[in-house]
């Protein structure tokens, strides 16, 4: 009898048990053991040596490399960040128009999403190629002289933005099913007193999106961030390192130069300026998010983290 | 809610113009790789390759070991696959459906660990992947997914938290235990779930560059993600044999996601609810 409550009293635990040991094993191991790698010089091949704060010192007072990076993916998700929410917006309110066949569009304009990076990559370098690209061509159709994209320091951030504004789709579509969430009725009574579509796009469906506009705020802050396949494979980090992501600054700094301990400083910054820039958009969020009952307003968390 | 006809034409043209930007790189890539490496880049483009030269595919495929490639990327994404869709239902149906001491925090962290960059986590994960004898292998790329992912986890238990007492009650009473329960029981009514936790998961491991990119060294361990960024080091220059290749990689996830999309949409609907 004694056993038996024993073991009921165990079940909940076992089914959870796979994620705890992968919590262990893969998570909060690697995790705590990188935070003192970050205090090691540690070589791919040799013994590691105890360093203190070196690793961070360095970081802050002589590599001008680091400062260069944290710029380039600041600058990036600035531009990107915005860019990509009001693309998806815009794309989200025209697949909830009530016309026939949306749906359609709605797949077509998610596709992209499950393209491999590496596919976006080899596409996007060989449409926007400087010499034969289509791209330019188009552009000259109508007059334009198109840049040299990926070999012109001035515009090789531009092209980055532009093939990764091409995974839109996601993001879309979790705007698609909170406005699809949206009664209709709301906006029936809008219109018999007379608001325009325009008016009611922002007095009625602006406001209740707020929660879902948070979400995609943090988490494209989070995975543009983390931005390393794309950059690694259309440009490289160049031209004259003038795309050299942070998150490439980190990865090859460890597998490139095998600075294990420096490349785990710089993953530990990169964490820590994730942590600061969420603190300050849920921070403000109180100012510009509005649920739709106070009471039920912590329904809402953070779901998704980035994407490798 | 009535529209004008001028709206409606409207929201065709937006609609047909963005249509043409997501989908015109694809049809373009799709002609291109039917040319020849003198028209592919020939200026001023065409649309049209003068011969449909349907031997540029098996040429580009023969070029590397793409057979072993991609045998090797199928291996992974059932391997995860299967991993994912087991150890994420029996956690979510653990979070889910028992109260017990502990879970709220355990379900807090089983959050906050989707904060967690990967470039954190990555360096000590190959150092242990080492240790383990891992390296050069699979194994790195498929075991850790046995043991669930916190996305999937939540998603599927947002799933679950929406299904009735009642359901297990029933069960109890006729003697079943917690296990067959969860099997009998919430699996089948778990498939919309477990259908979109696979899928999701499928996706990302078919495309996944930077694991396997970590892990893997030996040319014959290459999935087709690294393959095809290996050979387009190589091939800088010839442009028609990377797109084949191209076009082959992209086709599996497109056709499964037009199959499974209806339970993409529900399942982000669920998520954010």
């Amino acid at each position: 009898m004694k056993q038996k409550k024993v073991l009921k009293r165990a079940t909940p635990y076992l089914f959870i048990l796979p994620w705890i040991i992968g919590f262990l094993v893969f998570t909060i191991g690697p995790l705590i053991f990188s935070l003192v790698m970050s205090f090691f010089n540690w070589p791919l091949a040799a013994d590691p040596e105890f360093v203190g704060f070196g690793n961070y010192m360095e970081m802050f007072t002589s590599d001008k490399q680091f400062f260069k990076s944290l710029t380039i993916s600041l600058k990036y998700a600035a531009i990107f960040v915005p860019l990509n929410m009001i693309i998806a917006l815009f794309l989200a309110m025209l697949i909830t128009q009530p016309v026939r066949g949306v749906k359609v569009f709605r797949t077509i304009f998610y596709i992209p999403t499950v393209i491999s990076g590496v596919a976006v990559s080899i596409l996007w370098g060989w449409i926007l190629n400087g010499d034969y690209g289509v791209l330019n061509y188009l552009l000259s159709l109508i007059g334009i002289k198109g840049p040299k994209w990926l070999v012109d320091p001035a515009w090789a951030i531009l092209a980055v933005i532009i093939a990764s504004a091409f995974g839109v789709g996601s993001m879309m579509l979790i705007f698609y099913t909170d406005i699809k969430n949206i009664p209709i009725d709301v906006y029936e009574a809008a219109s018999i007193d007379g608001a325009n579509p325009a008016r009611q796009f922002f007095s009625i469906t602006l406001p209740i999106i707020t929660p879902t506009i948070l979400f995609n705020l943090i988490t494209s802050i989070i995975s543009s961030f983390q931005q390393v396949t794309l950059v690694m494979l259309l440009t490289g980090g160049g031209p004259l390192k003038s795309t050299y992501f942070y998150g490439l600054y980190t990865y090859n700094n460890a597998f490139k130069h095998h600075k294990l301990g420096y490349a785990s400083a710089n993953a530990w910054v990169m964490f820590v300026i994730i942590l600061c820039l969420t603190a300050l958009v849920f921070k403000s969020s109180s100012a510009w998010v509005f649920y739709e009952t106070e009471a039920g307003g912590a329904q809402k968390k953070v779901k998704k983290g980035g994407k490798r | 809610m009535k529209m004008s006809k001028v709206s409606k034409v409207i929201i065709y043209i937006l609609l047909g113009l963005m249509a043409l930007y997501f989908l015109s790189p694809f049809i373009y890539m799709l002609f291109t790789a039917f040319k020849t490496e003198a028209e592919a880049i020939a200026y001023p483009p065409k649309l049209f390759p003068a011969k449909w030269l349907w031997q540029n595919f098996k040429e580009a495929w023969n070029a590397q070991p793409f057979g072993t490639f991609l045998w090797n990327s199928i291996l992974v994404t059932v391997g995860t696959t299967v991993g994912q869709v087991i150890s994420c239902s029996l956690v979510a149906y653990g979070f889910a459906r028992f109260n017990f001491k502990g879970k709220n925090i355990l379900f807090m962290i089983l959050l906050s660990t989707m904060m967690i960059p990967w470039d954190v986590t990555m360096i000590p994960q190959y150092m242990e992947f080492k240790m383990f004898g891992w390296i050069n292998t699979l194994k790195p790329l498929i075991i850790p997914a046995w043991f669930g992912s916190a996305y999937y986890i939540f998603l599927m238990r947002q799933f679950l938290m929406g299904v009735p007492r009642d359901f297990e009650e029933a069960a109890r009473i006729d003697g079943a235990n917690a296990f067959q329960i969860y099997w009998k029981i919430f699996m089948p009514i778990l498939k919309p779930s477990l259908i979109l936790v696979g899928v999701l998961n499928m996706i990302s491991v078919w495309n996944d560059y930077l694991g396997p990119l970590i892990f893997l060294q030996d040319r014959s361990k290459y999935t087709l993600a690294l393959g095809l960024a290996a050979f387009k080091g190589v091939h800088e220059t010839q442009i028609i044999p990377m797109l084949c290749i191209t076009i082959i990689m992209i086709i599996p996830p497109i056709i499964i996601f037009i199959i499974a999309q209806k339970y993409i949409v529900e399942g982000t609907s669920g998520s954010i609810k």
